[in-house]
């Protein structure tokens, strides 16, 4: 099913923001990216960064947090939650975000982009 | 088991399913759900659609348009089937019914026998008989290829008319008014949404949906379809006039789809509908009818809820069980292109001796009206346009006869006029239907919480109540907080799943254990990460507490995102930017610089509700930039993204006005300087007036000052906004410095003790004893606090900083504002057009319009204006 892709990099591990998001360009597409302290490790997540219900691209200016032990993002304009594993919408079922496999190397941020 | 197929078979019951709608694929559901429960009767189940696809939400059709995909649609996946041995057809139409082989056959000639045949085959769109309406733009909305035939359609045209004005037809013209086309809806009957709304209601309706761009034609009859002249098609009605388009969609009302049935001889309703029993059996015992295309007491159910429920009571008859069909409700509440109405009952007051309440506010564009019984005892039915937050209440009233109150006309009047009784968890009988789109009742409810559901998440759980439409959820949380509450259970003031505290609580928590960061608060108090309650309560807490600066790595993640980009974020993801200006006294020097400012960066200018100037559709990338500027002319932060003193309003005083009893621009000052960056609840507002007439409008602030002769009269806990409270008089004739004294006692016992997101006046109105109270608090001292606030106040003023100026000097926040961490590029969704020589955002339909345009012509265009 999915394509095999290169990983990029783009941007290092000192311009991600702790328990905050940022947000990289890639292949034209925008992307946020978020890094999170859970217990004693760091983890990253990407999703698109576009706010289906705000119309705008803003997702990576939300506050992150957790709902019953997911990590979530939570959408800046109208606060609609998003679980950052899956892209699933929290308040809306039907409401999805593109999620990129994301991962730390080095003091790289890579990430596969589809496309 | 292969051995034994035949037996098998043998014992199983063979259910064919015509129509794979919305209401048959329930259909189907409950028996899959029937399949896992019991083993004993096992169906064998064929479904046969029509269409290409499996069922899909024809309810939320309209958001194709807004870019939902078939796929987001649908209800239910091939997957879904096959793993539940569903076995189904696509593209086969059911042609003939054979009652005596108890068979059907396919367009294709396939014949499916069955034991049971349920016919789910909807309805279909009615389309008048106007010579000329079977044009290649003429089209119909209610099917996926329907809105793809009208998205074809639409990309090539200007003008479309929407033919028929009820409330199909007003969704289908809002998809047309979105796509960008110039809107008409012309409708036969003298008014719109004629079926649920009366003729007072239906004036009200026309014009806001003309204000939104719509045109309205009522009474007008089309006579034929000709060629146009300035557009594809002309309309001709039967009054001479005309009315040019390019495209046309009929909406005029819906026909049930019993062609089968007409035709292998089962029995059908004078006007159309496939008659069936409260069973939903039809004339044959073997045949069932459910959905749009049934005929129950001479009724056409025409919504989606009541079919689930006719999809049940057949599923629950086949299987042995005893559910029927009892007929439905047919009130709605909905909004159509942003205008809320609401319909319940006998909305035009045809039983015999009702009568009519009518509330009508035009200058709010509200209106109201409630039918009642000739005792004035029940309420038969209701119109609510412009405002539906009665309709809860009132729905439960109809669907109950509960009696109504002395005065029914207190439930539609606004608040204040009449005291209107709302009604409590507990004035509903246990037969009150909480949630109508899972028919869960008060009772249902009431079992679900004997059974050991101890919150709203459990309840939804088990009963599915507040899982469809949403619209029910506040009503469930009373039922079931009042139950808990009646069975002794603790209803949880918990701020959010991560803390087990009250606001109030935490402060406490900080403040007594030193705590200084989120993480720590966490870790001693709380679990998980947080999220966009705790955290900005928290950061506001911590900063009330120890006034760090906002942006230190440690706060940085609590703060709500305006407070992070130190500007309130607009719809379009651009910032406002607003400096303060004390007291609203300006030099025409700093004046210039904001002008200057607002030219250089083409920010869209405006003189705001609080005496100051925001500069709006500055990009977070240009906020260091433009606020370095205003920095060094002087000006600071005017706050008024954060949780914290906005303004203190003044009027010009006795400096200059022939009445002014004192400096109130002078006092204004002072206390701004003094209270800015105060990190509180919710924001604080102040006024100062030079006397007592009152032109700062002191008393509607958290904060009033009014100048006496002798001094200053000092008003608390006023608001303004959605629920506007008058000042209490606190104290008389103050000198500066007690004046100072009391304010800093009064908020910082508010900041203490107030719920998240609370103003002053919503704490005053809750806080036990009330204003006399907090007098004692604040003047006599009564809890040997005032110094400890005083000083706490004292330490917030010492350690202000200008939080833009803190950023701007810091490399690694100023970081925070490139927009990208990989790239100098901007935002390309950010596009202004000009207004009055101004920008603004472009809107959804200016930007498809800009996009449509080659990329190349975008870009330029989007750089012309910017
Ligand atoms: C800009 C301004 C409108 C204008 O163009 O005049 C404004 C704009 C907003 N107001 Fe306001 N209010 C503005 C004066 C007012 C006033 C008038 C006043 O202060 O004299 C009121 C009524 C007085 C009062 O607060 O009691 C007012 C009552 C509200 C309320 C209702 C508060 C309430 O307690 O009922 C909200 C919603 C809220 O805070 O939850 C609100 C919320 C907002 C928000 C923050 C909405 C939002 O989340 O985007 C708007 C921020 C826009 C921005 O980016 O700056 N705004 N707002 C005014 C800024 C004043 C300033 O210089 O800081
Ligand atoms: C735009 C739009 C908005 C709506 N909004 C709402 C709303 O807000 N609230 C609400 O309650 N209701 C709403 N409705 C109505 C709701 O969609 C219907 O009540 C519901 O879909 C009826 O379900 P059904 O299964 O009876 O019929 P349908 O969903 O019409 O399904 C019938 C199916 O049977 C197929 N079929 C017909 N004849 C045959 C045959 N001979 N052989 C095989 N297959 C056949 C058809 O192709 C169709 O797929 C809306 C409808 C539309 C079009
Ligand atoms: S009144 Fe409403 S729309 Fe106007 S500025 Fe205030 S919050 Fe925004
Ligand atoms: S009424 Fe729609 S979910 Fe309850």
């Amino acid at each position: 099913m999915t394509t095999q892709n290169d990983w990029i990099s783009v941007c290092s591990d000192d311009d991600l923001v702790l328990n905050s998001g940022v947000c990289a360009l890639v292949n034209d597409k925008e992307v946020a990216i978020f890094k999170m302290k859970t217990g004693s490790e760091d983890k990253v997540f990407a999703v698109s960064n576009w706010d289906p219900f705000g119309k705008a691209n803003v997702l990576y200016r939300g506050l992150v947090g957790s709902v019953d032990g997911a990590e979530v993002i939570i959408a800046p304009l109208y606060k609609q939650r998003y679980n950052l594993t899956t892209g699933q919408c929290l308040d809306d079922e039907s409401v999805k975000l593109t999620v990129y496999p994301v991962r730390v190397e080095q003091d790289k941020v890579l990430l596969q982009s589809a496309g | 088991m292969s051995s034994s197929v035949n037996i098998g078979s043998a014992q199983k019951m063979r259910i064919v399913v015509v129509g794979n709608g919305m209401v048959g694929h329930h259909f189907v559901d409950q028996l899959i759900q029937e399949n896992a429960a019991d083993n004993d009767t096992q169906l064998e189940v064929v479904v046969l659609s029509a269409e290409p696809r499996l069922a899909y939400d024809r309810v939320h059709l309209s958001e194709y348009f807004s870019g939902k995909t078939a796929d987001e649609l649908a209800l239910t996946t091939p997957e879904y089937y096959q793993e539940h041995n569903i076995q189904f057809e696509l593209s086969a139409k059911v042609v003939n019914i054979n009652k005596l082989a108890k068979s059907v056959t396919t367009e294709s000639g396939d014949v499916f026998e069955y034991d049971k045949l349920v016919l789910s085959t909807g309805s279909y769109p009615f389309v008048p008989p106007i010579p000329g309406n079977d044009q290649p733009h003429c089209l119909v909305y209610r099917t996926i290829e329907d809105l793809e035939d009208i998205s074809a359609s639409a990309a090539v045209s200007k003008v479309g008319v929407v033919v028929g004005g009820g409330l199909l037809g007003l969704e289908a013209a809002n998809a047309l008014k979105e796509a960008g086309l110039q809107t008409h809806v012309v409708e036969f009957a003298p008014q719109l949404m004629a079926v649920q709304v009366d003729g007072g209601g239906g004036r009200l309706l026309r014009s806001k949906i003309e204000a939104l761009g719509v045109q309205v034609h009522t009474q007008k009859a089309t006579q034929s379809i000709e060629a146009g002249d300035t557009c594809r098609y002309k309309m001709c009605f039967a009054d001479g006039e005309v009315l040019e388009t390019d495209m046309i969609l009929f909406s005029a009302g819906i026909r049930p789809s019993d062609a089968l049935a007409r035709e292998f001889d089962l029995e059908i309703g004078e006007r159309g509908g496939i008659v069936i029993d409260d069973q939903c059996l039809t004339s044959d015992k073997d045949i069932y009818a459910i959905g749009e295309c049934a005929l129950w007491n001479n009724f056409i159910y025409g919504l989606v809820a009541p079919g689930y429920t006719m999809a049940r009571a057949a599923a629950s008859h086949i299987v042995g069980g005893d559910l029927t069909f009892q007929g439905a409700d047919m009130s709605t509440k909905l909004k159509l292109m942003g205008v809320e109405v609401g319909s319940i009952g006998d909305a035009h007051a045809r039983t015999e001796g009702a009568l009519c309440y009518t509330y009508e506010n035009q200058p709010e564009e509200v209106y109201k009206k409630i039918v009642v019984d000739a005792e004035g005892k029940k309420l038969l039915g209701s119109v609510l346009i412009g405002d539906t937050s009665d309709y809860d209440t009132l729905l439960q009233y109809a669907l109950n006869d509960i009696e109504l109150p002395e005065k029914p006309e207190s439930l539609i009047l606004p608040a204040g006029a009449g005291d209107a009784p709302g009604l409590g968890a507990d004035a509903l009988p246990d037969t009150a239907t909480i949630c109508s789109c899972h028919n869960v009742s008060k009772g249902d409810i009431i079992e679900a919480v004997d059974q050991g559901a101890c919150d709203v998440g459990s309840v939804k759980g088990c009963t599915k109540a507040a899982t469809g439409c949403g619209g029910c959820a506040a009503l469930l949380k009373s039922v079931v907080d009042s139950e808990l509450e009646k069975r002794g259970v603790e209803v949880k003031k918990d701020i959010c799943e991560h803390f087990a505290y009250s606001r109030q609580e935490l402060f406490h928590l900080v403040k007594v254990g030193s705590i200084k960061s989120f993480d720590e608060l966490v870790e001693k108090h709380g679990q998980g990460l947080g999220c966009e309650i705790c955290k900005p309560a928290v950061g506001s807490i911590m900063a009330s507490v120890w006034n760090d600066f906002i942006l230190k790595p440690d706060h940085v993640s609590l703060q709500d995102t305006n407070d992070t980009y130190l500007g309130n974020m607009q719809k379009d993801g651009t910032y406002s930017i607003i400096p303060r200006i004390p007291g609203g006294e300006i030099t025409p020097e700093k004046l210039i610089v904001i002008g200057e400012v607002g030219r250089d960066y083409k920010l869209y200018t405006k003189i705001t509700g609080g005496q100051r100037i925001d500069l709006f559709g500055a990009k977070v990338e240009q906020l260091p930039e433009i606020w370095e500027k205003l920095i060094n002319a002087g000006f600071e932060t005017g706050h008024a993204y954060a949780k914290s003193l906005r303004t203190v309003k003044s009027c010009v005083g006795s400096t200059w006005c022939r009445y002014g009893v004192q400096d109130s621009v002078g006092q204004a000052i002072d206390l701004e300087n003094r209270y800015k960056g105060l990190r509180a609840p919710h924001k604080i507002k102040f006024a100062v007036s030079g006397c007592t007439r009152e032109c700062a409008e002191a008393q509607s602030k958290d904060i009033g000052v009014i100048a006496t002769e002798n001094g200053w009269n000092l008003y608390v806990c006023g608001n303004g906004g959605m629920k506007p409270r008058h000042a209490d008089l606190f104290a008389t004739d103050l000198d500066d410095e007690t004046l100072v004294k009391y304010i800093d006692r009064v908020l910082m016992f508010y900041v203490r003790t107030a719920d998240r997101l609370q103003r002053t006046s919503v704490w005053m109105e809750n806080l036990e004893g009330g204003l006399e109270y907090l007098k004692q608090v604040v003047i006599e001292d009564s809890l040997g606090l005032g110094e400890e606030l005083e000083a706490q106040m004292q330490n917030v003023v010492d350690t202000y900083q200008c939080e833009w100026k803190t950023a701007i000097e810091n490399e690694q926040s100023r970081k925070r504002f490139r927009r990208f961490v990989n790239s100098d590029k901007s935002d390309l969704n950010i596009v202004f057009v000009e207004e009055r020589d101004q920008i603004r955002p472009a809107t959804e339909e200016e930007k498809k319009k800009l996009q449509a345009q080659s990329i190349e012509d975008a870009d330029q265009l989007a750089t012309e204006v910017v």
